[in-house]
């Protein structure tokens, strides 16, 4: 609005680049403005040919499982899932009023969120890009909603940043970038940049950093109408009398540099975490029960915990026990087995493969990660502080605070995530805490950023990853070095047997690693069958 | 998901980043997110390995299993358990960039000493750094 730049036109923009660069850039320019987008998902699977009958045991019911079944089942396959816990989806999960859940060593928690709240314990977001996921979601009816990912009116909050004030993320954003641009345009406007940008670059530069920055007319970031239009006012634009708006005071840069807030500023940089993120409406696991439709109940056996799996020349022989009372053993065969369990358990377990894939199932540890949903009486983030949606950053044991991005502006009761942490010392050491304890602490801690969760604060769940029985970690948490010696080995076929999920993937702790490893899985053994006829 | 941040090397970057130990309990537990601060072998053990092997150290079992540390013969030879800390084993992760040599130490020598076991001999700092 106080805005009063001469407008570039974006064909303007073009043409100066042209002229000054040459059409190399000019092309690529132009590429970047929304072509060409390389995803390895190439749109729905086709498996062509009649695999005749042909048999396949999958062993897991997560999004790996659950994509192996839907595909080779529509292939004209005969499909059996066992799955390990009493529910389908594996770490697509949601936890929701009424439902109990049993953590390793046998704490059981009771969630007692109201009617239609939840908490999403693993996965809560999906990037535009995943496209494999996004396809089935659309093709299997599930709604989805936007995920707020970046809140410019969320808090940053450090404890000893500004002697422990939280700062919004507007103000922190606004001020870093303009204190930057102020030094960058002062260093080429004194030549001091002349050997690294040429002088035609220059003026370019400086416009572009004035802008960018909301510098004024002398290149300086000082508290003015332009600087609030980007960090907010003291006093917003109004009507009738009192309408004129009063200018809001920048935070000094030494201020900012110590403060050690900048640290938060890229998060919404991460290609993974560009807007538009999107969740699905009601909770994560509506995607694991669209599938689990769409595959059919009467192929997945639940409660079917998985001891051993063995290969011989014709076919493929798992033993299986009930998991909650640990009898009742039995066989189950197929002439191939696609098997997506988690690395931290299939490597403890008897299964007949080369030294190869052996090896490389047991070079993968599992990272931590604890996530907290608390439950709040009223939604004091929407009516006392404005925030809707997105995620308050802290460098306290929490590590986040995520708010609900949907029901806004209801009166009733509403969940945070009020904890998410994972990998380094403050997930390990939630997850050594009785449950109860966690959410105490959580609680404790997130009161220093909202002091309303004193009051407000209702009921809570709190799940750490390293207790999830049907998973012992969060993800497979590969190194480089052990990706380059033993993923290849990992993804192969072994005989009548083959490994989909998360953890045979380039997108660790993401469901669309565990989709496209499923399809990438059932595609090659689709056509060793098809060849082996 | 997780994207490991290169450690910083200034020790006045490192202050500006490192989160105060103003609301923590006084153990040293949930003081750094860099690395496990506590000194003393039964605090490390209550506030990492009891999350996997339980508090007992009976560990336990679901589709998977955690196994004992508790009256666990493997701990005899003391330069396993400093291995598998420093280094993790299969799904276990590796606590070496997270430890210094003589917190291994101590909560190997805690380990071995308690929840059943009775080893007498102990592990030094420099058994652990020779191992790493
Ligand atoms: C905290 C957290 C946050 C995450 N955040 C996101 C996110 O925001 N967005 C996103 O897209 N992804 C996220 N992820 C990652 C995502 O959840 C996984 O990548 C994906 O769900 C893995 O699917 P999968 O089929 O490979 O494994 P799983 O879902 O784990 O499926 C494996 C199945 O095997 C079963 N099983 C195990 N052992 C046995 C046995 N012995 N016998 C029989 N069955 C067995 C398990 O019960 C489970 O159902 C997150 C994960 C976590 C934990
Ligand atoms: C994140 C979970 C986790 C944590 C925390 C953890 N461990 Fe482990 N640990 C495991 C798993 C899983 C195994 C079994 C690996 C296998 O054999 O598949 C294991 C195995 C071991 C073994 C080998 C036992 C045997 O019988 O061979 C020792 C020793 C051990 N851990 C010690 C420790 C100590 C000491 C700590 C604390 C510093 C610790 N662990 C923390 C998960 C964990």
């Amino acid at each position: 609005m106080s805005d009063t730049e001469p407008p570039v036109s974006r064909r303007d923009l073009l043409t100066l680049i042209g002229t000054l660069a040459g059409s190399a850039v000019m092309y690529q320019a132009m590429a970047s403005l929304g072509f060409a987008a390389d995803s390895p998902h190439k749109g729905p699977l086709k498996l062509d040919g009649d695999p005749r009958g042909a048999s396949v045991l999958i062993l897991g019911a997560g999004l790996a499982g659950l994509t192996a079944a839907l595909e080779l089942r529509k292939a004209g396959y005969k499909v059996q899932v066992l799955e390990y816990a009493d529910r389908i989806g594996g770490r697509c999960w949601s936890l929701r009023g009424g439902d109990r859940y049993t953590e390793l060593g046998g704490a059981e928690q009771r969630c007692d969120f109201d009617k239609d709240l939840y908490l999403n314990p693993g996965p809560w977001r999906i990037p535009y890009h995943h496209y494999a996921l996004l396809d089935y979601c659309h093709r299997l009816g599930v709604a989805l909603e936007p995920f707020v990912q970046v809140n410019y009116n969320a808090w940053l909050h450090g404890q000893r940043a500004f002697g422990g004030q939280k700062q919004r993320l507007r103000h922190v954003l606004s001020d870093f970038h303009g204190h930057v641009a102020e030094l960058l345009g002062k260093a080429v406007s004194q030549d001091k940049l002349d050997d690294m940008v040429s002088r035609e670059d220059k003026e370019i530069l400086l416009e572009a950093l004035r802008r960018w920055g909301a510098l004024n007319q002398n290149f300086t970031y000082r508290a003015s109408l332009r600087t609030s239009d980007r960090r907010g006012y003291a006093r917003d634009p109004g009507g009738g009398l009192s309408a004129e708006p009063e200018v809001s005071q920048p935070v000094g840069l030494g201020d900012l540099l110590k403060s050690g807030l900048w640290r938060y500023l890229a998060t919404g940089n991460l290609y993974e975490f560009h807007t538009t993120l999107l969740q699905p409406v009601g909770g994560m696991d509506m995607i694991a029960k669209a599938f689990a439709r769409a595959v059919g109940d009467d192929v997945i056996q639940l409660n079917a915990k998985v001891t051993s799996i063995r290969q011989d020349d014709g076919q493929v022989t798992v033993r299986y026990r009930d998991s909650r009372t640990g009898d009742n053993p039995r066989t189950a065969s197929a002439q191939w087995c696609i098997c997506t369990i988690p690395l931290s358990i299939l490597s403890q377990m008897e299964i007949n493969v080369g030294a190869a894939m052996a090896d490389a199932i047991s070079a993968v540890p599992y990272g931590s990660a604890i996530k907290i949903g608390l439950q709040f009486k009223r939604r004091f983030w929407e009516q006392d502080d404005a925030i809707y949606g997105g995620i308050s950053y802290t460098d306290l044991p929490i590590g986040l605070i995520g708010y609900p991005n949907h029901g806004y502006g209801d009166r009733g009761k509403a969940v945070v995530l009020g904890a998410y942490v994972f990998d380094a010392p403050f997930a390990y050491e939630f997850t050594a805490l009785p449950p109860a304890e966690r959410v105490r602490k959580a609680v404790e801690w997130g009161a220093q950023i909202h002091p309303q969760y004193r009051d407000e604060f209702d009921s809570g769940m709190a799940v750490a990853w390293h207790r999830v029985p049907g998973t012992l970690g969060c993800y497979g948490q590969w190194s480089d070095a052990a990706r380059k010696i033993h993923y290849q080995n990992l993804c192969q076929i072994d005989g009548r047997i083959a490994l989909a999920g998360e953890h045979a993937s380039y997108l660790p702790a993401w469901q669309e690693g565990a989709v496209l490893s499923a399809i990438d899985t059932v595609t090659r053994l689709h056509q060793r069958v098809m060849a082996s006829r | 998901m997780p994207r490991v941040v290169p450690p910083v090397s200034s020790a006045l970057l490192a202050l500006v980043l490192a989160s105060d130990a103003m609301a923590q309990p006084s153990d040293g537990t949930f003081a750094s997110n860099q690395r496990f601060l506590p000194k003393d072998g039964e605090v490390l053990f209550r506030s990492i390995c009891q999350g996997c092997h339980m508090p007992e150290g009976q560990g336990a079992t679901g589709a998977g299993k955690y196994p004992a540390l508790a009256r666990n013969e493997k701990l005899e030879a003391s330069g396993y358990p400093v291995f598998v800390v420093l280094n993790g084993l299969r799904g276990m992760p590796p606590f070496g960039p997270y430890l210094d040599d003589e917190q291994v130490a101590a909560v190997v020598n805690y380990v071995r000493s308690h929840l059943g076991n009775d080893y007498q001999d102990k592990v030094s700092p420099d058994d652990v750094k020779a191992v790493r």
